[in-house]
């Protein structure tokens, strides 16, 4: 247990200005801008933005900054942040099917309406490190062919229409949307608890449990049905306006994950499905989260549950990378009440062990 | 005004509000610039807020909250009683304040023509031919896979 400490108010003070010292590094070397970072470390923005949840581009970067590039830190620095301001309320449900596609690929069907769209991906790229960007490479400008004006609908709902997949669940009107920033997680929690839980945990958990499916801890067999990124419009329903107003549009990636067959004695066997639904440019979370809401699944879709990315309570208990920060970093404030008092019970422990040891040797000297 | 009437309105205001959305807070102010703004005053000063964003199970099926984004809003009434709206993402209150403003403009039936032709019109031929460059882009990167066919034995 922690007890709190007096004092120290200095020493704190002058470490906090050494903190600020080493942030800043060589002060020959030019400070970055918060525009720097938003544009040219944007895929770290973007998991901050994601697991901070809250979009706003340039806090985020702002986060960056000043965790100096601690991605976890600044996670934290921007939850702390959003408790600041008042919620006006939630948005109309954004349409990922009416995304304007900047990336767009399934590994399902080779041909699909809209086409397989690479985007700006590290997929096929080499992993060799490049020299020219150690110093003042300036990259040519994008190649431009006609856009097709077709739609891209998303690959579920092709699949869908041939009733090869379920179909997501439906919307009750009488059921209000979970949020886990309002209460208390409890469990089991449904779909929608789960999938705000997942789309804020930690990337690395995530991948981590998402991977385990993979190897066999729980059953899992996916394919990546579709991944798609790029930009969606945002309504609002604003009362004094009396119409949903458009807010401008948010970049999101999402990922169908289409997993192995389910049927019953009433229904044919159909493809079940995994989601996930990020901030920014994050497919690796995406895919990680899919593979994770599909193994969640497993307590509905009558699966045994026997592996950790199955067990809701577990993975949801865990996710989150600023409350396992806070318990896993408190260990490192002045906890000396509590270890003085461990420290006088253990030597109690030793005399009584010394005695009872000592004892027996008395006896047989007596004797 | 009938019902035909008012939605023709909220549509107009609407696709108003879209443009302006998607506009930077500097390209709005620089086309206000070229109207004579008419009196007015804040119904609602600027603020800052969050907003919940939400999606949907599978892309189409029940809501759930995906995470927070940042929102300013302001109100503004003209002299002659028309009363805007603006909402928009981002902390910028000046936006949401220039927003409300057009709002109430483009519902004015002296000044809807002219915020049309001088502010939401450019902005958005900008918004667009922005979206062109970025289809054109994205088009170029479109791929078609050929399957090989395995060999037997």
């Amino acid at each position: 247990m922690y007890v709190a400490v007096k004092g120290g108010e200095r020493a704190i003070e002058n470490a906090h200005r050494l903190l600020a010292h080493e942030r800043r590094g060589d002060r020959d070397v030019p400070e970055l801008s918060l525009a720097q970072i938003a544009e040219q470390l944007s895929l770290g923005v973007d998991r901050v933005m994601t697991e901070g949840s809250l979009y706003d581009r340039e806090l985020a970067a702002l986060a960056i900054k000043q965790a100096r590039g601690d991605l976890i830190e600044a996670i934290f620095l921007v939850r702390a942040f959003r408790a600041t301001l008042p919620r006006f309320g939630a948005t109309e449900p954004v349409n990922t099917g009416e995304m304007q596609v900047r990336r767009r690929i399934s590994s399902t069907f080779k041909d699909i309406p809209g086409g397989q769209i690479l985007g700006p991906t590290f997929d096929y790229t080499h992993r060799l490190l490049d020299p020219q960007l150690a110093d003042g490479f300036v990259p040519e400008q994008p190649a431009t062919s006609e856009a097709a004006q077709a739609a891209t609908p998303r690959v579920t709902d092709i699949l869908g229409r041939d009733g090869l997949i379920e179909s997501s669940p439906a919307a009750d009107a009488d059921t209000p949307v979970g949020d886990l920033t309002r209460e208390p997680l409890s469990f089991p929690a449904d779909r929608d608890l789960r999938l705000q839980n997942l789309a804020r945990a930690d990337e690395g958990f995530l991948l981590a449990l998402g991977y385990s499916s993979q190897r066999g801890y729980g059953r899992n067999h996916p394919f990546a049905g579709e991944i798609r990124f790029g930009e969606v419009e945002v309504e609002f329903f604003a009362e004094d306006v009396s119409f949903a107003v458009p807010l401008g549009s948010i970049a999101l990636t999402e990922c169908q994950m289409v997993n192995q067959f389910k049927g019953s004695a009433t229904e044919a066997p159909c493809f079940t499905r995994g989601y996930g639904l990020a901030f920014g440019q994050s497919e690796r979370k995406t895919m990680s989260m899919a593979l994770v809401d599909r193994s969640l699944r497993a307590r509905e879709l009558g699966e045994e549950v026997i592996a950790p990315a199955q067990d809701e309570e577990f993975v949801m208990s865990h996710s989150d990378n600023v409350q396992a920060t806070g318990f896993v970093e408190h260990l490192k404030l002045p906890h000396y009440v509590d270890f003085q008092s461990e420290l006088g019970l253990l030597r109690k422990l030793r005399k009584e062990f010394a005695e009872a040891n000592e004892a027996p040797d008395m006896q047989e000297a007596a004797e | 005004m009938g019902l035909t009437g008012r939605n023709s309105r909220e549509a107009q205001r609407k696709a108003a509000m879209a443009v302006l959305a998607h506009s930077e807070a500097g390209d709005i102010a620089g086309h206000l610039a070229a109207i004579a703004v008419p009196a007015h005053e804040n119904l609602r000063e600027p603020e800052n807020g969050l907003v919940m964003v939400r999606g949907r199970v599978g892309g189409d099926g029940a809501p759930f909250n995906l995470g927070e984004a940042t929102v300013s809003r302001a109100a503004v009434r003209l002299a002659t009683g028309e009363i805007g709206f603006g909402y928009v993402l981002g902390r910028d209150r000046q936006k949401a304040q220039m927003i409300a403003l057009c709002d109430a403009m483009v519902q004015s039936t002296e000044l809807s023509g002219e915020v049309e032709t001088k502010v939401i019109g450019p902005l958005r031929a900008a918004m667009i031919a922005d979206r062109n460059r970025k289809a054109a882009e994205t088009a170029a990167t479109r791929v078609d896979f050929y399957t090989m066919v395995r060999g037997e034995g």
